[in-house]
């Protein structure tokens, strides 16, 4: 007699796993309201870091439309002649970086400042008028980003007619850094939820394990291998993790639903055309697949500690 | 078949289960094992199905010395052992054929081979009309053919049977042991631990008595 593990035909194996794979789904159907509590804790513990990703996706998409619009206003010396304004003018709009340049008139300006500020009477009580002819510049979409605006900020403050050129970037990058910061969060969230999701799984597995203590020792006894008596455990940390996973992205598919009617309502207020977008199938299969991931280990981790504890007497 | 060489098993606080044990139970033999409560019956079958490893000596099943199987290997070995305990140790919520059926699925057998083998081995002792019945539903002798079912599906050339007829009446225990007699008669060795002596006295079998650990007598059988 020799103890060599004995093989196993692949169709039996197959066969066997998807009985115990089965089995373990009918016999959390059994209990569904202790299955569904389970399911819902790591559905909302998921949803949590998955919304919070969406919503943070949702508001980085807004301020990507900002960023195309980075401008320049290049403000002229107030001697520049009429003329030359104009060659400039001419001269920058044949500038290879440049989607568009628009003149504006000082008087125009002026005129504007007046009929907006309130400022009407004291800007009477001058003599000339003091604002400068501006140039408002806006460089092509690949030319928009911060540090190529910055170059093309440099270049136009050597001009001779140009006094100073202002490129209001510094909330652009503070934005970024504040979404930079949230985008941490959200990840440190998903971890430290994830490791709950983790410790769920692994405690609702123990309970099971003490529940089955009788059918483990059995199963010992008549020959089970440890790998025979862990499998419906595993499979029922699959089920958890999964169902859980599917659970979470009801939850925030749900949420965003929600939330759109409001959101639309506010961007139309702003005269946007934003909308507020829903999960994407990336952030889907990795919500599904770490989910399940998480409940097998979860389970891996339960099993490997309690299964060795239990003999047979 | 069975071999006990100088076996000796101390559990922790220094209690002999087992002193210095000497046997040898040829393939084919059917071997009753006596003695009073905590004389070692039951430590030397654990020994045998490798429920516990003994403290000194050499336990061979099969040619195997029990002490140099791994831990990742006792399954393989027990599936070579077919046991039977005094509780039947049944799983209450599967049916009959679940039951007996285990050590197969365990085995990994086709589909079709259980249902074969797990029906004739319920037709053996005569339960094959129990089959969808819950173990709980069954009488003391019915759920303890379930277990002997069970333990002899897998047809392992070593049966350990624990007090099988402990609480069965004097008719019942004489149907289980006749079963026992017709699975010998086909070559299955036997060890079966009982302190009814007035039930194998006259079976004519070999009779080893323990006694605080100690090996008292080997009584040859007649047959």
């Amino acid at each position: 007699m020799s103890l060599s593990k004995p093989r196993l035909h692949l169709d039996t194996w197959v066969l066997r796993h998807l009985q115990v794979a089965l089995a373990s789904l009918g016999r959390l159907c059994r209990t569904p309201l202790a299955t569904l509590m389970t399911t819902a804790v790591i559905g909302i513990a998921l949803a949590l870091p998955t919304g919070m990703h969406i919503a943070l996706s949702n508001i980085q998409q807004l301020a990507g439309g900002w960023d195309g619009a980075a401008t320049l206003s290049l403000f002229l010396k107030q001697d520049v002649s009429e003329e030359q304004i104009i060659k400039l003018t001419n001269r920058l709009s044949k500038h290879p970086q440049l989607a568009e340049v628009q003149l504006i008139n000082p008087d125009l300006a002026l005129d504007e400042f007046q009929r907006l500020s309130g400022f009407k009477g004291a800007l009477k009580a001058l003599d000339r008028n003091p604002l400068p002819t501006v140039l408002i510049i806006e460089p092509l979409q690949e030319y928009s980003t911060p540090e190529a605006a910055e170059q093309l900020m440099k270049a136009f403050n050597q001009l001779a007619e140009v006094d100073f050129t202002q490129l209001d970037l510094q909330w652009v990058r503070r934005f970024h850094a504040i979404t930079e910061i949230a985008q941490r969060g959200v990840m440190v969230i998903g971890l430290l939820l994830g490791l709950a999701v983790l410790l769920i799984v692994g405690n609702t597995i123990r309970l099971e394990i003490q529940n089955r203590k009788s059918e483990i020792e059995i199963t010992k006894l008549i020959g089970g291998t440890d790998a025979f008596i862990r499998r419906p455990f595993l499979y029922n940390g699959l089920w958890y993790g999964l169902s859980g996973g599917i659970l979470a992205w009801l939850l925030v598919t749900l949420s965003l639903w929600m939330l759109n009617g409001p959101v639309e309502r506010l961007a139309g207020l702003y005269r946007s055309e934003f909308d507020l977008s829903a999960i994407d199938f990336q952030t889907l299969g990795v919500l599904l697949l770490g989910s399940t991931l998480l409940g097998l280990f979860g389970s891996w981790i339960a099993v490997g500690r309690h299964l060795s504890d239990i003999e047979p007497s | 078949m069975i071999h006990f060489e100088n076996v000796t098993k101390r559990y922790p606080g220094g209690y002999e289960g087992l002193s210095n044990a000497n046997f040898h139970i040829t393939p084919g033999e059917m071997v009753f094992l006596t003695g009073h409560s905590g004389a070692g019956k039951s430590t030397l079958l654990r020994l045998i199905g490798l429920l516990e490893r003994c403290t000194r000596g050499q336990v061979r099943v099969g040619g195997r010395n029990l002490a140099k199987i791994k831990r990742s290997q006792i399954p393989y070995h027990r599936r070579e052992v077919g046991m039977i305990f005094q509780d039947h140790r049944l799983l209450h919520d599967r049916t009959v054929f679940d039951n007996v059926a285990m050590p197969l699925v365990v085995a990994g057998l086709r589909h079709q081979e259980i249902g074969r083998r797990v029906r004739a081995s319920l037709d053996k002792v005569g339960l094959l009309n129990k089959e969808r019945a819950y173990p709980i539903t069954l009488s003391g002798g019915e759920q303890q053919r379930v277990g002997i079912a069970r333990a002899v599906v897998s047809k392992p050339p070593v049966v350990l049977a624990d007090e099988p007829t402990g609480n069965l009446d004097p008719a019942l225990s004489q149907e289980i042991m006749d079963l026992f007699s017709q699975f010998n008669q086909v070559g299955v060795t036997l060890l079966i631990a009982t302190h009814d002596l007035d039930l194998i006295s006259n079976m004519g079998r070999r009779i080893l008595t323990l006694s605080h650990g100690r090996l008292k007598r080997d009584i040859a059988g007649s047959t």
